[in-house]
């Protein structure tokens, strides 16, 4: 006699067993080892960190290998661990404007203090595909030494000239909140937004940015500036008195610079969108400046019209490690709904037939 | 477990487990009303449980008896799975008896025995809100609650009765609790709801990505909404379960072939087991051998 499906501990764990022979798949085959994932895939690996919140490559690495290559999956598991790690304290604020920079540009001035630099970059690259990167042989870059110029931020150059609103300022009072810490309670400050859009999902903040471009919430954006490098990052240690160094992280900052008319007590000036993402991550960095610049319409007294614009919708929605369980949570077993659902669908098809029977019997 | 990973009793930290007991308090202290916490990431996904999981987690003791149940089943795969999480790492007695658990983490069903004092039921909710569907806005729905405007779901009820001839929703029927309160009963078959109703246990609700819990304290009325001339009602089978024979209780139905042939069984997988082993027979049951 057929009884109902056992699902039981041996299913589980054979399919994990199963899970292990495939992610390690032909042993003929050498294993990767976590350095060459952290050499050679590196730019994966900068977005498992980003979007999980954690920046340490080896742990991202072993993420992505875990994880068979699923990035989502790979954050899903950083973000993991990252919860279960004490909470020392929080870091001083980096500063962009000191950073060690490998990649620098603006599409704002041709020219600027520090000038431009393109560094690692596909920008310029014909997507043909080159079976020669397959080996060994690739030819050491031409190295320069590094010029003594400083490079500040574009906003601050135009800032100096009162074009570009200053940066936000928070009150005295206000501590910066912690998404990680504290629920969210809609409206937000623009601190947890940044917040939640760093870690938010890279395609879904693209495709918002992208709609803000075709007119659902236009924005008039220019790339004032992108830059990547390496920053240090100090800690205030209380029994010292003073901030001691952590080391140093690779950022990607974007400075979006947007139109605004000014009003009767704001003489007209730029705006600004902000990015800022772990590692190299410059389309993620773009597209989170488009979206936090959407999202400050509010702020601006522009009608709230566009998807991108709406606070609600845009955090509560850009979170893959949220989404994709909530997805994927289908395939559970939902059977005793959709019993209850079977059983009305039966019922209401009774009465419908039982009605129709009887209009044709008068 | 070795030194590279080692997690502290029950995987949550000392803090966070305050502070969703904390959570927990205001929700028993105001019934009905969704407290929000600062959920974690678990190391099962969103959607899998993690709200129930946090609030086990909190609440569990090493001295606790705890069962697992999905659909009613012990044996669904993911009971299977969380069970085991707290076995590893909570090293807690586990159980499959309704009436030996101290704490009972639940996926969409209420067991069929009902629960006693000192007894704790987990719900794992998905969706807290019961007004999401009619307003998508948390910033509204907050303030639908704190104005106890619940005009809008008897619409919605109302449109239902008049579009279908009777309240079409099935499962997740609404209840309001101690009269204040909408709340959403998860996910639940609406057979389940009469049991929320002054039940002698305490029942918590865990939404982990949705960063809710809420509770009903033992005691509490629990009335699901309905209309003077529809009363609410639940479902009923027209045939007991084919192993045990049992009525009154909620079914599944196994599809037995392609030609449309089927049998229902126990959905609460314990109470037939428990009914079989007292020699109750079903129709397509098999007498259990005298011991």
């Amino acid at each position: 006699m057929y009884v109902a499906v056992k699902g039981g501990e041996a299913a589980i764990a054979n399919a994990h067993a199963l899970l292990a022979d495939r992610r390690r798949g032909d042993r003929s085959v050498p294993a990767l080892r976590l350095d060459q994932v952290v050499e050679q895939l590196g730019l994966a690996v900068d977005r498992a960190m980003g979007e999980g919140s954690l920046y340490d490559k080896e742990l991202a690495a072993l993420a992505l290998l875990q994880a068979r290559g699923d990035l989502i999956e790979a954050i899903f598991l950083v973000r993991a661990y990252r919860t279960t790690l004490p909470r020392f304290g929080y870091s001083q604020p980096i500063d962009t404007a000191a950073m060690l920079i490998e990649r620098r540009i603006s599409a704002t001035f041709k020219d600027l203090p520090g000038g431009q630099m393109l560094g690692p970059t596909f920008d310029y690259t014909h997507r043909l595909l080159d079976p020669s990167i397959v080996g060994d042989d690739v030819a050491a870059p031409i190295t320069r030494e590094a010029e003594a110029e400083q490079a500040p931020r574009v906003t601050d150059l135009l800032g100096r000239q009162g074009l570009m609103e200053p940066d936000g300022e928070t009150g005295p009072d206000h501590e910066v909140g912690d998404l990680t810490r504290e629920p969210l309670d809609f409206p937000l400050n623009r601190d947890l937004r940044l917040q939640a859009l760093a870690r938010g999902d890279e395609g879904f903040l693209l495709a918002l940015g992208y709609s803000t471009q075709r007119g659902y919430g236009r924005t008039h954006p220019f790339v004032g500036e992108i830059r990547i490098g390496e920053v240090e990052v100090e800690f205030d240690v209380p029994e010292l008195g003073f901030a001691v160094s952590l080391g140093r992280v690779k950022v990607t900052e974007c400075q979006m610079v947007n139109q605004f008319k000014g009003s009767a007590k704001v003489p007209p000036q730029f705006t600004r969108g902000y990015g800022l993402v772990f590692g190299q991550a410059e389309r993620k960095a773009m597209a989170m400046s488009l979206v936090d610049r959407a999202l400050r319409a509010r702020e601006f007294g522009e009608d709230i019209v566009a998807p991108a614009q709406d606070e609600e919708f845009v955090i509560s929605h850009s979170d893959n490690v949220q989404a994709t369980g909530f997805v994927e949570h289908l395939k559970l077993p939902h059977y005793v709904d959709f019993q209850a659902e079977l059983d009305l669908i039966r019922r209401m098809r009774a009465e419908h037939d039982a009605a129709n029977l009887k209009e044709a019997a008068e | 477990m070795n030194a590279v990973a080692s997690y502290n009793f029950a995987y949550l930290d000392e803090q966070t487990k305050r502070m969703i007991r904390r959570a927990i308090l205001k929700a028993i202290a105001i019934p009905g009303y969704q407290v929000p916490f600062s959920s974690r990431e678990m190391p099962m996904p969103y959607g899998w449980g993690t709200g129930g999981v946090q609030v086990t987690a909190s609440i569990i003791g090493p001295d606790d008896v705890l069962k697992v149940i999905d659909q009613g089943a012990d044996d669904t795969t993911n009971a299977v799975s969380i069970r085991a999480f707290f076995a590893k790492v909570a090293q807690v007695a586990t159980t499959t008896h309704t009436a030996d658990a101290t704490i009972i983490q639940t996926r969409h069903r209420i067991p069929e025995k009902a629960l006693g004092e000192g007894q704790i039921l987990v719900y794992q909710v998905p969706i807290p809100e019961p007004l999401r569907f009619l307003e998508p806005r948390e910033t509204e729905t907050r303030k639908m609650h704190a104005l106890e405007e619940y005009g809008l779901m008897h619409v919605k009820l109302y449109e239902d009765i008049a579009r279908h001839g009777r309240i079409a929703t099935t499962y997740a029927y609404p209840v309001k609790v101690e009269g204040r309160y909408v709340m959403d009963p998860s996910p639940t078959p609406k057979f389940d709801n009469p049991k929320m109703h002054m039940s002698a246990a305490l029942q918590l609700f865990g939404a982990g990505r949705e960063h809710r819990i809420y509770a009903v304290p033992p005691w509490t009325e629990v009335v699901s909404l309905d209309f003077e001339d529809h009363p609410f009602e639940i479902q009923h089978f027209e045939e007991p379960c084919a192993l045990c024979g049992a009525e009154q209780v909620y079914l599944d139905e196994v599809i037995l072939n392609d030609r449309g042939g089927h049998m229902y069984v126990c959905s609460d997988t314990d109470n037939c087991e428990e009914r079989r082993e007292a020699g109750h027979v079903g129709s397509l049951g098999v007498k259990e051998a005298a011991e």
